[in-house]
This record gives structure tokens, sequence and C-alpha cells, in this order.
């Protein structure tokens, strides 16, 4: 199916129109909003699956640009900002992983949420944010993505606080938006940035303009890339913005799997993927940017990955466990490998919404997040079981599951273009299979720790994507194993180096992968932790195991007591009502102070004038009235010759006074 | 019937703006114990307005740089003084805004007024033709009436139905503004003064720039038009007569204050000052920048520490209005940037974001004041932090209220992320400090989602168990915002193709005087 505006506009709209559905008559709907949501989603997922086809199969067959178009237009001076959409290779696998991978986390949805008290409201939520996901990878301009970016941001702060009355979650809701909304600060200012160098907001012409670009302004363009990548930062969870992630984990466990998994926190993995031209801008191994990108991706990998290390809640340690990944992804990009970062996106995708659907089957089983209170679930919940251990293979780069051959395609990257970020990303690779062994330890193996307990499988309608998506996990991989990579041919970028393939990168990074699962075994399956506070690590590593699990500290926002940054709040909002003392006191006070002062003046002048110059009028003029009145009584004296001799002198001073005028 | 189809359409200015009169005089002559019948000439007479002006919407011609719908007549020749109205592209849509937010404020009245409601109306009424006057007059001696005509009411509604600390409120409104008015009148003298031949009229004296080169003149006469938009809008450090102002006025006066009464600060910005004195606007751009961004910054933080829910609104709405001053800023910044079309663009663009974040605003913090109101007729208090859990209790209301807060913090597909986003984005092509407004954005975000939080979130609380969720009049009032905001957010080409083509005649217009050199 070709992706006219038509039919683009259904697969964002059909969710959209599940999420009004579902609003304004969930009330009436009940359970049937699944329904309403699964059916509407279902369709998007079926036209993305027509789309994606089509786009593959016109790309396998020759040059293919990918389809555009216009959905609005917005004034723009003398311009117009076209807000359209574009379906290339790229946007064609994110729709798929989207639409589909995200219909299967519905349905276990379906399972998991049954008879919550706002189970129409959690697939209103759910749809929405498909909606906006899907206009994220859809949109061929700046604005779409920066509106979609936020729309989803919202998706995910409604669906992390969804429990809002436990605290933890309200806060942690709040915690999301506002510290990815930090990046964002940045990427509008990228937007702007990039708006005045290329006079447009459109990726083709974006890409365009900035290639003619000479002087100062190619400088600038690389500063652009990396304030548009602070979104990203923000977004993918990535240093020093990853800390609100582990605390998106109070939200329901299928919302951590599709938000906080595969898809919104891959959208800045997919933004760098989408703006790359402009990072790669004059050329990949001279851009700053992409050096930017590659190492805040390395250190995120590395430092998430210690921290996943001493986690004992089974989410966290996903959720560290993502900001790795998504680390290693970006790492990739900046690496220059192009196509093995996205493909990392696409197979992560895959594996690790299975394993956070994996450890809600678990918590759903066992009504706890501690994994130091479960073990030995293998038995009872076999098949949550099996799909785990695939995940976790795929996850730790196991071959021939799908993490491999894009884990390994990445390292290839790197190893050709950076030698310390190969080592970085060879000791997070040892990392993360250790502590997903660490995990499967604890989880599966051993004794039941918890007497109260008492596991069981989930119901079918949980344990079938479970499968769906295990079967993605090991699959999926095939398409980009360096003998015959397809994704590669689909999805890659001209100006991107081309290596022939390597074989010591793959052999390092399997020798790593398998060392970390020996490590984990020695330490965690072949002798089982003995009670809840049994931890062997700590036993051989001691205070630095204490310094992981606090996070190294590094929590900014909103954190409890051991952690620094649990002063820094409280003191920004001590900083805010000293301003509202100002504001109340000095500038209010100033006009308060003003108008007293006006009012002062004017009273004590009016007073003043009040008694001397009016009141004094008044009294002056009867003063010399009487004044006068009384010269005057004098000479009424009643004798005729005095008013003579008055008569007279008058007469006299009148005649003297003609006479000195005339004279000269 | 065709006769008086066209004289309607000849008359609708004057229709819009003298039908609340009348419904003021039938108001008087009804006796005070007859509430239902006031009440009912109250709707029926802000209805109608509101009829008139979304007649005047699809009327409209929107690629029309000039006046459109225009009624001249004189007034008092002698002086040059006539009764002349007309609308653009800029006006037109705050007459329409006023229309709406009047009647919505008065269909949410009841609820909310038991006492006088014979004055509350008529007053009501009067201060909608002062409000929709001021942004219809084209003759400075009108313009200047109905600025101060506008004011009279709004000082009664705060001292009479106001709260417990009404009667300072009002006076230190009354006051302030009155201040800056008597300044604006000086500079209309000024202006008047120097006309040849001498007029009042707003487009006659922008045709002639009596004050062209005229130096310490023309500063002068942008200082007290200054001082008068300033204190209105209100920029820092003119501004704490707003959050006394609206912590004291009644639920619906507050709506107008915000949602209006503030425009028309922006709007002679926009309408006056910026085409009729551009040298002085250009003298000023940076500090009116620099206020603009202190507004957006300082605004945010004061309201961050604000515990009342309303005083959080005013100071978001100084925060707010600061985008506004961006963009004006971006407009009026030095010569060069007048020489350069693609600059020139860019005032257009940043001036575009400045209207829309006017309506945008007026709709979002009408809405934002009428929700503050619904909760305060339940709890008699606004401590934010008394309340906490209210979603499970009001499900409407939470929801409302969530949604009007993710557009004040401007989410894409609300009306507030536009405005911003085009003020901010043509400002910073011109100077890229500009770009500091984005903190404000962080801040904002954080206050509005704490507030949710202390608000709605946790544990329901024993003592809201017995609210009722919103009633027919609340719903009335808040869900025509609310499809507005939304309908602004995903299709904002309905606004702005309204809305640039004035502004393109402003940039012009400035152009003419600055561009030459």
């Amino acid at each position: 199916m070709d992706a006219t505006p038509t039919v683009t506009a259904i697969i964002l709209l059909a969710p959209f129109v599940a999420y009004l559905i579902n609003v304004f008559f969930g009330g009436r709907l009940k359970e049937k909003a699944a329904f309403v949501s699964l059916s509407l989603v279902g369709l998007s997922a079926i036209l993305s699956l027509l789309v994606f086809y089509h786009v593959v199969s016109k790309s396998l067959s020759g040059h293919f640009e990918g389809y555009r178009g216009t959905w609005l237009t917005v004034p723009l001076g003398s311009k117009e900002l076209a807000l359209g959409y574009q379906v290339d290779t790229l946007t064609a696998f994110m729709l798929v992983v989207v639409t589909f991978v995200g219909w299967f986390i519905q349905l276990y949805s379906v399972g998991y949420m049954a008879g919550d008290p706002r189970f129409s409201r959690y697939f209103a939520f759910l749809s929405l944010f498909k909606s906006s996901m899907l206009l994220l990878v859809l949109s061929d301009n700046l604005v779409g993505l920066y509106a979609a970016w936020e729309l989803v941001g919202l998706c995910s702060y409604l669906l992390i606080g969804f429990w809002y009355e436990k605290p933890e979650a309200a806060r942690a809701a709040k915690k999301a938006f506002i510290v990815t909304r930090c990046g964002d600060a940045g990427f509008g200012l990228g937007i702007f940035l990039t708006f005045y160098l290329t006079g447009t907001l459109s990726f083709q012409e974006i890409f365009h303009q900035a290639e003619a670009l000479t002087g100062e302004k190619a400088q600038l363009i690389s500063l652009a890339a990396v304030l548009l990548f602070c979104g990203a930062i923000g977004k993918s969870a990535q240093f020093p913005l990853h800390i609100w992630l582990p605390d998106a984990m109070e939200g329901p466990t299928p919302v951590s799997a599709l938000i906080h998994a595969a898809t919104m926190v891959a959208a800045g993995v997919y933004m760098v993927g989408r703006l790359y031209p402009l990072f790669a801008t004059p050329m990949i191994e001279a851009s700053w940017s992409l050096q930017v990108v590659a190492w805040i991706g390395a250190l995120t990998a590395f430092l998430a990955a210690t921290i996943a290390v001493a986690q004992d809640d089974i989410k966290r340690v996903l959720a560290y466990s993502t900001i790795s990944q998504l680390g290693y992804m970006l790492l990739g990009l900046g690496v220059g490998g192009y196509s093995a970062g996205l493909f990392h996106l696409v197979t992560h995708a895959f594996f690790k919404a299975l394993l956070f659907l994996g450890s809600g089957s678990v918590i759903h089983a066992v009504h706890t997040n501690d994994m130091k209170k479960m073990g030995g679930l293998k038995e009872a919940m076999p098949i949550t079981f099996w799909t785990y251990i695939i995940g976790m293979g795929a996850l730790a780069g196991i071959p021939p599951l799908s993490g491999f051959w894009s884990k390994d395609e990445i390292l290839a990257a790197a190893y050709i273009a950076n030698k310390p970020i190969f080592i970085v990303g060879l000791l997070t690779a040892f990392l993360t299979a250790f502590y997903m062994t660490r995990q499967i330890g604890l989880v599966f193996f051993g004794k039941n720790r918890d007497p109260h307990s008492h596991p069981h499988e989930s119901p079918p309608v949980m344990w079938v994507p479970l499968v769906v998506l295990a079967a993605g996990a090991v699959l999926v991989g095939f398409i980009g194993t360096p003998w015959y990579n397809v994704f590669h041919k689909l999805v890659h970028f001209e100006g991107a180096p081309h290596h022939p393939f390597k074989p010591l990168p793959m052999i390092l990074s399997l020798a790593a992968a398998i060392l970390g699962i020996l490590a984990g075994q020695n330490l965690y399956i072949t002798n089982p932790i003995k009670g809840p506070d049994d931890e062997p690590l700590r036993r051989r590593i001691g205070r630095l195991y204490d310094f992981l699990a606090n996070r190294w500290y590094l929590d900014w926002y909103d954190p409890v007591k051991p952690q620094p940054g649990y002063y820094l709040t409280p003191s920004f909002i001590r900083f805010t009502i000293a301003q509202r003392w100002v504001d109340l006191h000095i500038v209010d006070g100033m006009v308060n102070a003003v108008g007293y002062l006006t009012a002062y003046i004017l009273a004590r002048f009016y007073r003043l004038f009040d008694l001397y110059v009016v009141d004094g009028l008044v009294n002056w003029t009867a003063w010399i009235t009487g004044f006068i009145g009384n010269g005057l009584r004098k000479i009424q004296t009643g004798l005729v010759q005095h008013y003579m001799f008055i008569v007279l002198t008058g007469l006299a001073l009148v005649a003297l006074w003609t006479l000195m005028k005339q004279m000269p | 019937m065709e006769g008086l189809g066209q004289w309607l359409y000849d008359h609708l200015l004057s229709l819009i703006l003298w039908t609340p009169v009348v419904g003021a005089l039938f108001i008087l002559f009804t006796h005070r114990e007859n509430v239902r019948q006031i009440r009912f000439w109250a709707h029926v007479f802000t209805f109608l307005p509101l009829a008139f002006s979304v007649y005047l919407w699809i009327a409209f011609n929107p690629p029309q740089m000039e006046m459109q719908f225009v009624e001249t007549y004189d007034w008092i020749p002698v002086l040059g003084i006539r009764y002349k109205l007309g609308v653009d592209g800029l006006s037109m849509p705050l007459v329409v805004l006023t229309a709406l937010l009047t009647f919505v404020s008065v269909v949410y009245s009841p609820t909310a007024i038991r006492v006088r409601e014979k004055e509350y109306y008529a007053l009501f009424l009067l201060l909608e033709t002062g409000l929709v006057g001021t942004f219809m007059a084209l003759d400075f001696v009108l313009f200047y009436v109905f600025w101060e005509v506008s004011l009279v009411p709004m000082y009664f509604l705060i001292g009479i139905w106001g709260g417990p600390q009404r009667e300072y409120a009002a006076i230190k409104f009354f006051l302030y503004t009155l201040v800056g008015s008597v300044a604006m009148l000086l500079s209309i003298l000024i202006l008047y003064f120097h006309s040849e031949p001498r007029t009042f009229g707003m487009t006659e004296l922008i045709e002639q720039q009596p004050l062209e080169g005229k130096g310490i003149l023309q500063v002068l006469a942008f200082l007290g038009f200054y001082l008068a938009f300033a204190i209105k809008v209100p920029v820092f450090p003119f501004h704490t007569w707003l959050p006394d102002a609206h912590v004291e006025a009644p639920t619906a006066g507050s709506v107008l204050l915000a949602g209006i009464l503030l425009k028309m600060g922006t709007y002679g910005f926009v309408r006056i000052s910026l085409p009729l004195l551009p040298e002085g606007s250009q003298v000023f751009w940076a500090p009116m920048g620099v206020l603009g961004l202190i507004n957006i910054i300082y605004g945010s933080l004061v309201a961050m520490a604000q515990d009342d829910l309303k005083k959080l609104v005013a100071y978001s709405s100084i925060g707010h209005m600061g985008f506004v001053m961006l963009g004006i800023a971006a407009a009026a910044m030095d010569g060069r940037s007048f020489t350069d079309p693609v600059l020139r663009d860019y005032k257009v663009i940043a001036l575009n974001g400045a209207t829309f974040q006017m309506i945008a605003h007026g709709l979002m913090t009408g809405a934002m004041f009428l929700l503050v109101g619904v909760i305060y007729e339940r709890a008699h208090h606004r401590d934010i932090n008394r309340f906490g859990g209210l979603w499970s209790q009001m499900v409407v209301y939470g929801s409302l209220f969530s949604f009007f807060s993710m557009g004040e913090l401007g989410l894409p597909g609300l009306a507030g992320f536009w405005g911003e986003f085009l003020a901010v984005l043509g400002a910073f092509q011109l100077f890229a400090w500009a770009g500091l407004a984005v903190i404000g954005i962080v801040i904002t975000a954080a206050y509005f989602l704490w507030t949710v939080q202390r608000m709605f979130l946790g544990e329901p609380k024993e003592a809201h168990s017995n609210y009722p969720d919103m009633n027919l009049q609340e719903h009335i009032s808040l869900w025509p915002l609310a499809v507005l905001t939304f309908l602004a957010g995903v299709y904002p080409k309905g606004l702005l193709t309204i809305i640039q083509p004035a502004m393109e005649s402003a940039v012009e217009k400035m152009t003419k005087v600055l561009g030459g050199g």
C-alpha cells in the first residue's frame, strides 16, 4: 500500500480515535475499552505492515527515496511551515516496532490490568501514546518531531503516575516530565538555531541547506546538532538526565515495556538517526557533535551497567539495563555505525519488551519487585522462565539471538573508529551478561525465599505475547548478520564508512559475554543466596557495592536521603520562596512606598495649601477688608472741614502728579 | 430582508459594541428582587454580541491588510474627534475572545455571585463594552474613553464582590492603571498637537508620522504609552497590582482581568507603539526584550513559590505575557533589521507568535481562573497544600484542570505551544539571547505539574469526599474554552492566517520609517 496522506493519517489517527472513545465513554465501556483500543491500534498495525512491505520491496528492488506528503501547513512569515510525513525504510521499521510490539504489549495488558478500577483510562492513555509515537516516527520536520516528542512525554507522565494514589508514583511521573524537559529546552534551542542557519524546519531542506553552508555558519551546525541531541539525552535517559527512568518503573509493567524500553526512550536514538546528516556535517570522522554522542553514549552505557549490577528491584535492573543499551545505540551512532545503532534499536525493542513483560509476569505471580524475595520460579513458571532466558541471552549477546548481531556490529564499528570507546563497550558487554545472569539466578534458580507466596504461571493472554516476542527476539537478528545484512541494505547512511567484516571484535565481545555469564553463574546460580539480606557481590567488593547500589550518588532531582541531590530540590524551592519575598516586600514594597509617599506628600501639601493658601486667602480677604474698613472708619469723622481737607489734599496730589509728568 | 442584512453588516461593530449597554439598561429597569429576570437579560445580552462576533469572524476577509468593517461619524468636528471603529487581524480575534469570555463568565457567575446581582450584571455588561471598544476604536479620544470605561466597572467588581482585602486591591488597581492612563493621555496630546492637519485618528496619525525625526519628543511620547501599556500587561516591575487584584477579584472578574484586560496593554504595543512611534520603539527594544525575559523567568519562579492557587495562576500570567513582550521587542529591534527582507520576515513570525499568545493565553488562563473558582466554591479556600487526591473524587474537574495545565505549560497540540514557539523562534533569529526563554518553559512545567501533583494526586482525602463534580454552568463555561484550546493547537493556521496580514502591515509601516537608511 502506498503511503498517501490519507493512509498515514489513518495510521496516526486510529489510535487517537480509540483514545477519544475511551476517554469520553470509558465509564460505560468498562472491559470493552480494551477491545476498542486493540481493534483500532490493530488497524493501524495492519496498515503499517502493508506500508512496511511496500517500502521494503521497493527499496530492495531499486533506489527508493521514500514517501512524502503534507498534512497541514502553518503560515510562517512569507514562507510556510509544512507539517508532513515521510516514510522511508527507517520509519517503516519504526512503524512496525511501535504498532506490532505495541499491540502485543497491549494484549498483555488486558491480563495484567484486569480488575483495575481505571481500566478504560489505562487503555485510553496507551492509545494516545501510540498515536503520539507514530507521529514521532512519521514527522518529516522538526516541529512535528518536537510536538510528538512532548506528547509521548505527556503519555509517559500520565502512565507512570497511573496509580497516582501512591506518592512515589506521582513523584516519579513529575520527575520524568521535568527532567526530560530540561533536555527539551536544549532541543528547542537546537530548533531555533537550525532555523537560523538553514531558514527551514523540514528535514530534507535542512540537510540540503546545511551542505551548502560555509564559514561560521558551518561551524554552528555542529552546535545545533548537539543542542538537538540534548533532547535525546533527556528522552533516552542519558547521563546526566538518566535519573528519571529508574523511577519511572513505578508505572504498570506493560507501560515500562512499551514506553520505557521498546519505543519512547528509543526516540532519542531515532532522532539522532533521523538527523544524522546534520550530525555528520561536514563528514562523519571530523564531526565533534558525533564525538559528543559517542562519548555520552559510552559513558552512560558503562555507568548504567555498573549500577544495574547492584539493584535488587527486578524492574530497576531492567531499567538501568535499558539506559545502558540506549547508550550503546548512541555509542554506535556516534562512532559512525549508523546501521548498527539503529539495528540495535530494533532488536532491543523486541528483547527488552520481552524481558519487561516477563518481569511483569513474575511480579504478577509473586506480588513483589524484590528479587531477593523471589527464587526458584523456574518450575512454577516454565513459559515465563524459558522466554526470559531467550530475552536474557539476546541482551547478553549470545549467538544466534538477535542482540548478538546488533551489539557485535556496534562493537565492530567502535573497534575501527575509536579504541577507547571500544574498550568501554566491551566492559559494558561483560557487565550486561553478568547482571542478567545475576537476575536469572536470583529470580528463577535456587529455592523460593518467600514462604507466603504461591507462584503460578500467568494466563494465556499474558504468555502468548511473551512467546511472540521471544520468537521476535530470536528471529529479528537474522536480518542483520555479517554475511547477509538486509537491514544494512535497507537502512544505511550514504557517507558512512563501510568496513570489511573483522572477526576480532566479534570474538572479544563473545568472550566478554561468556565471562560475564560464568561470573554470574558462579556467584548466584551455583551457590544460591541464603536469604534476602545475602549479597555475594558485596562480600567481595564491599563499599564499592554500596556506591553502585546508591547509583554513584548522582541523582540530582528529588531523591531520597543518602543522595547529595536530596538537598537540591528543596534549595530550589527555597530560592523561589526568596523570590516571592523579594516580589512581595521589595518590588511591591517599592510600589506601595511610592504610593504612600505620594499620598502623604499630597496630603501634606494639601494641608498646607489648605491652611495657608485656601484658608489663608479667605482669612486674608477678611483681614484686608477689616483693615481697610478700620482705616476708612477713622476718616469718617462727620466734620466738614476734615472732608474738605482730604479733598484738597487729593486735588493737590493729582495736580502735583500731573505737573511732575510734564517736567522734562 | 436584504436591506436589514446589509444594515447589520455595515454596523456590525457598533452592534457588538453597544448591545451590552442596552442589556445593562434592561437590567437597570428590572426589579432587584427579580434575580431570574436579571440573569436572563445578562445571558441574552452577552450571547448576542457573541453571536454577532462569530458572524464577524466568518465575514472577516483575512488577506486584507487594511481595517475592515470601518464605521466613521463625526463626533466633535471642531477638534477633529470622530467616532471611528474598525478591526483587522490583530483586533478581530480579540473582540471575539472578549465576547466569548464575557458570555462564559456570565454563565459561570450565578454559582458564585449571590449579592447585589443587579449591579453586578449591569457593570459586567458595561465592562464588555469598554473592552470591546478599546479594541475597535480607531480614534484616540474614543480609544481613551473606552480604555477608561473598562477601568471603572472592574474597580467596582473587585471592590464590591471581591475577597477580604478587596478595597486595598481595587484602589491599587485603579490608581496604578490611572497613572498609566494619564501618561498615555499626555502622549496622545503630544501627537495631536504635532499632527497636520490636526487629527486624533489612529490610521491617519500612523500615515502622518507627526513625530518622525523629532528625537526626544518621540521618545517621550513612546514612554508615555509605554507606561500605560506596561502597567496593563503587566511588565516587571509594574506587575504587583496583578496578584492582589486577582486574589481579591470574583472569579468572573479574574477571567476578564487575565483574559482580556492584560491584552489591552500588548494590543496597545502592537497597534500603537510599534507603527506610530517606530523610532521610539527602536530606542527601547533591548530593555523591552530584557524585561520580557525577566517576566518569563522571574514570573515563573515566583509562581512556583505560591501556595494560593489563584496567585499561582496570576504569576503564571505574568510569565506568559513575557513571551508576548519578547515578540514585540523583536519587532521593534534596531533599524538594520528593517532593510533585510529575511529579518523583516522574522519580525512577522515573532509578532504572529505574540498575537497568537494573546489569544491562547486568554482562552487558557480564563479557563484556569474558572477552575480556581470551581474548587473555591467547594472548599472555600485556595491553599494548594491542603488539597490532595482530588482526581479520584472529581474526575472531570481533575481532567480539565490537567488539560489546561498542559496547555499552560506549552504542550504541543494545545494553544499555548504555538504562541510561545513562534514568538521565541522569531525573536531568537534577531537576538540569540531570546533563547533564555526556554528556562521559563522548564520552570513553568515544574510548577504546573507540582500543582497538579499536590492537588489531584495521592490518596484521596476524607475532607473532600462530599465535593460534587462540576455542575451544568461550570460545564457550559469550561468546555467551549477547552475545545478552542485544542483546535487552536492542532489547527493554528485558522488563527494565523487572520493574524499574519495585520502583523505584516505593522512591520511594513515601521519599515517605511526605519527602512530608509
